[in-house]
């Protein structure tokens, strides 16, 4: 089996589930407990977020821990909306963003919110340009992907973190799902940054953790009310066994980010290169340093892509239609269209993502698998 | 820069006169106890002079160790030449050192000293010739005589040739030991560990003397005061660290003294206990962190009403100094975030809602023969715990390891 579908969810890693099933095991006390095993239990889940923040170059109160990037995303704009309402409804955000954040910002615009949906390039970019026009006098957030899920373009966020500086009480918010460990860090933690998604089975970690990122100082309300949790901000109580595992994953991680994004260029490299030379292949990726190393996102024209990636699960090779979140509906990619994609050929369009398990012998059998297919799909087109 | 020594200037000592052998020994022997997890370094405390020798230890952590060490008043990281060197060798070490501290249009000087008259360039020759080739090779730099930024010494003796250009400020005050003994009590806030540091800096070698009452006071309770110990070994190496059980005595006072005699009475109790330590281990003082006016037990009337119970010196180093100023302190010598954690201590509980802030010294003397001093003082006693507390001891975090391999 070939699992090309990474930015959908990875595996589980086997010492990160050892980490969760000890935790679940011997610290299974309630960290707000005031007892001696409630307190073992709260000092490993303070020194798991001192690990994160170390690992991130935050400090520990700027870590706060979520259910994962749906609760971030709907956390941080709706949380910005309520705090921010008295001094205005304007919100900026792009025509390419998750679901996540796309349905927060129609939730808000049933609530009489104006939301500015930034155009995008043919590279899939919004500009600073448009992003200096649309700001308002009661524009109070700009939410800017780090990285697209559906074609893995990397968002310009140091332009747009200079054109926020002229506009220091809007607050930026950054969807990084897409983003760990991707050799981006810079970017998505510029200076001028103030929240950031994550979530943890991206990179390894289990199914529901992830957590926001919110610098010192920048607001927003919580949205699950209750015990006070995560200084008030995020109540509930912790998931500490996914919590321990996620600060052990990004260790993980990060320590061979460096060879893990080499490898998944030289696969994408080696995908890009033999499949652009089909007549009927459009590549809306490119390998250029626009693009996380992990994302191809491509079309077989004629052919439907749920078609496409059925064919290739014959062949033992899980790839993917644009978006899992939007791959089970009947519906085209909202960033190819945005991208100037007619529909036409967006419907044909299947995403390969890479992760760190990848290696590049695997790209060669895809493309031997993919010789077959396009062979098979001629004949039916 | 690779180092080879550092060279440490005594402070105030040094105006001690026949005490000085004392005072230089026990600066050498604390020296020896903060440096102890260095290998392979020597300490040569000489009598103008303290000479820690690296033998290839990097000396930056050493430097800022010694920076804690009271009884010092500057000291240089220096680097030895060999008594031979040749002019071109001191001349390459001094652009080293030079280059690494020279910040566009800083000054400098050259002084030499030359003991070893045996050396074939005298004083002039060497300021001459190592002046000229740092004028030449670092662009922008000038001399200056009366105050340069950098001023490299370079001296010549029989052992060697030693050169050192930067000069850092000591703890100065007096070296721990030299003071006498006294005990302190430290309660876990945030005065506490700055008058025992300032107890430090007179040179008191001081045992912590802690009161705790569980169940009202947590065990993390305990392991703070114990961390703010640690902390405070810094300054003094290993602390002998008193806990004392108090929650009986709590239990009799709140049951039979009158509400608003409840804290000054408790007060008395802690200092008899205090003061029975101090006599038991041949101490001869009580430091307390206390500041006059701060809380209800800590105006003039409370203190004399609680000091009543013994002619001991109780010395109170932080008395005049405002809130913001001890916190200040606290911040520099790094306790007050330990401070700060919320669990509470045996002085908060049982805290009446208004506590009397003059009490009557005759009514508490009368409240108190309600409960039974000596035999109350005797269990107390009796249950002591002592332990050792060392530089890396980390009592609230004990789990870090555990936790470490989990992550």
């Amino acid at each position: 089996m070939i699992y090309f579908d990474n930015s959908a969810t990875t595996k589980v890693d086997d010492d990160v589930l050892k980490t969760y099933n000890q935790v679940s095991e011997n610290f299974w006390g309630n960290p707000s407990s005031l007892h001696n095993f409630g307190e073992k239990a709260n000092g490993l889940l303070q020194q798991s977020r001192k690990q994160i923040a170390d690992l991130l170059g935050v400090s520990p109160t700027e870590i706060y821990f979520t259910s994962g990037g749906t609760e971030g995303d709907n956390w941080v704009i709706k949380g910005t909306a309520i705090q921010k309402k008295e001094f205005g409804k304007h919100i900026i955000t792009t025509k390419i963003e998750h679901a996540a954040v796309k349905n927060s910002m129609k939730m808000l615009e049933k609530l009489g919110f104006e939301i500015t949906y930034l155009p995008v390039d043919a590279e899939g970019r919004v500009s600073a340009r448009d992003l200096s026009n649309a700001i308002r006098s009661d524009t109070i957030l700009v939410s800017i992907m780090a990285v697209n899920n559906e074609v893995g373009t990397i968002e310009p966020l140091d332009e747009i973190a200079e054109v926020l500086k002229k506009y220091p009480k809007i607050h930026f918010h950054v969807d990084a799902v897409q983003g760990m460990a991707k050799g981006i860090h810079d970017l998505i933690f510029n200076d001028r940054v103030d929240f950031i998604t994550f979530s943890g089975h991206k990179f390894h970690a289990p199914r529901g953790i992830g957590f926001i990122y919110g610098r010192n100082g920048r607001r927003i309300d919580p949205l699950m009310d209750g015990g006070g949790q995560e200084r008030g901000q995020r109540s509930g109580t912790e998931n500490l066994p996914a919590i321990a595992g996620m600060a052990k994953a990004i260790r993980i991680i990060k320590e061979h980010e460096n060879q893990s994004i080499n490898e998944e260029q030289a696969i994408r490299k080696r995908i890009y290169d033999h499949i652009s030379n089909y007549e009927k292949v459009d590549v809306f990726s490119d390998l250029n340093n626009h693009f996380a190393p992990h994302v191809l996102c491509f079309a077989i024209e004629g052919v439907k892509g749920e078609t496409i990636v059925h064919a290739f699960e014959q062949e033992g090779i899980y790839i993917s239609t644009t978006s899992a979140c939007s791959s089970k509906k009947d519906e085209t990619s909202g960033t190819l269209a945005a991208m100037g994609i007619p529909n036409e050929i967006s419907k044909s369009a299947v995403r390969v993502s890479l992760g760190d398990h990848n290696q590049l012998f695997e790209a060669d059998e895809f493309n031997q698998v993919f010789d077959k297919l396009y062979d098979k799909f001629k004949h039916l087109s | 820069m690779k180092y080879n020594e550092i060279m440490v200037r005594y402070g105030e000592l040094s105006t001690k006169g026949k005490n000085r052998r004392d005072f230089i020994r026990q600066l050498g022997k604390n020296i020896r106890n903060v440096l102890v997890g260095f290998d392979g370094i020597e300490v040569k405390a000489q009598r103008d002079r303290l000479h820690v020798i690296l033998n290839g230890q990097d000396a930056q952590p050493i430097l800022d160790a010694l920076s804690k060490v009271f009884g010092i008043e500057t000291f240089s990281p220096v680097v030895k030449l060999s008594k031979d060197a040749s002019l071109k060798e001191i001349q390459e070490a001094a652009l080293q050192m030079i280059s690494e501290q020279y910040q566009s249009g800083n000054t400098f000087k050259i002084s030499t000293n030359r003991q070893n008259k045996n050396y074939p360039l005298n004083t002039y020759g060497i300021d001459d010739g190592v002046g000229s080739y740092i004028l030449d090779k670092i662009d922008g730099i000038d001399v200056e005589m009366k105050r340069p930024d950098i001023n490299l010494r370079i001296d010549v003796r029989l052992t060697g040739i030693y050169l050192s250009s930067k000069t850092i400020s000591g703890s100065l005050g007096l070296p721990v030991g030299t003071g006498g003994r006294a005990t302190m009590m430290l309660s876990g806030g945030i005065d506490s560990p700055v008058a025992a540091y300032m107890a430090m800096k007179r040179g008191v070698k001081i045992d912590m003397i802690h009161f705790y009452s569980p169940p009202y006071t947590s065990e993390q309770a305990l392991a703070k005061a114990k961390d703010l110990t640690a902390k405070l070994t810094a300054f003094s190496g290993t602390l002998d660290f008193i806990q004392v059980p108090f929650t009986k005595i709590q239990e009799e006072i709140k049951e039979k003294v009158p509400e608003g005699y409840l804290m000054t009475i408790q007060r008395r109790m802690m200092l008899r206990l205090a003061v029975a330590i101090t006599i038991e281990r041949h101490c001869n003082g009580v430091f307390t962190g206390e500041s006059l006016g701060q809380v209800a037990s800590q105006t003039l009337e409370s203190m004399r009403a609680i000091n009543d119970v013994t002619t001991m010196p109780v010395l109170r180093p932080l008395l005049s100094l405002d809130k913001t100023e001890i916190i200040k302190i606290a911040r520099d010598i790094d306790t007050y975030d330990l401070s700060i954690m919320p669990f509470e201590d045996c002085c908060t509980i049982f805290t009446p809602p208004s506590p009397k802030t003059k009490p009557d010294l005759e009514k508490t003397r009368k409240y108190e023969k309600n409960i039974d001093i000596e035999g109350l003082m005797q269990e107390a006693l009796d249950g002591i715990k002592i332990s050792k507390i060392n530089v890396d001891d980390n009592y609230l975090n004990s789990q870090e390891d555990v936790f470490a391999e989990l992550l």
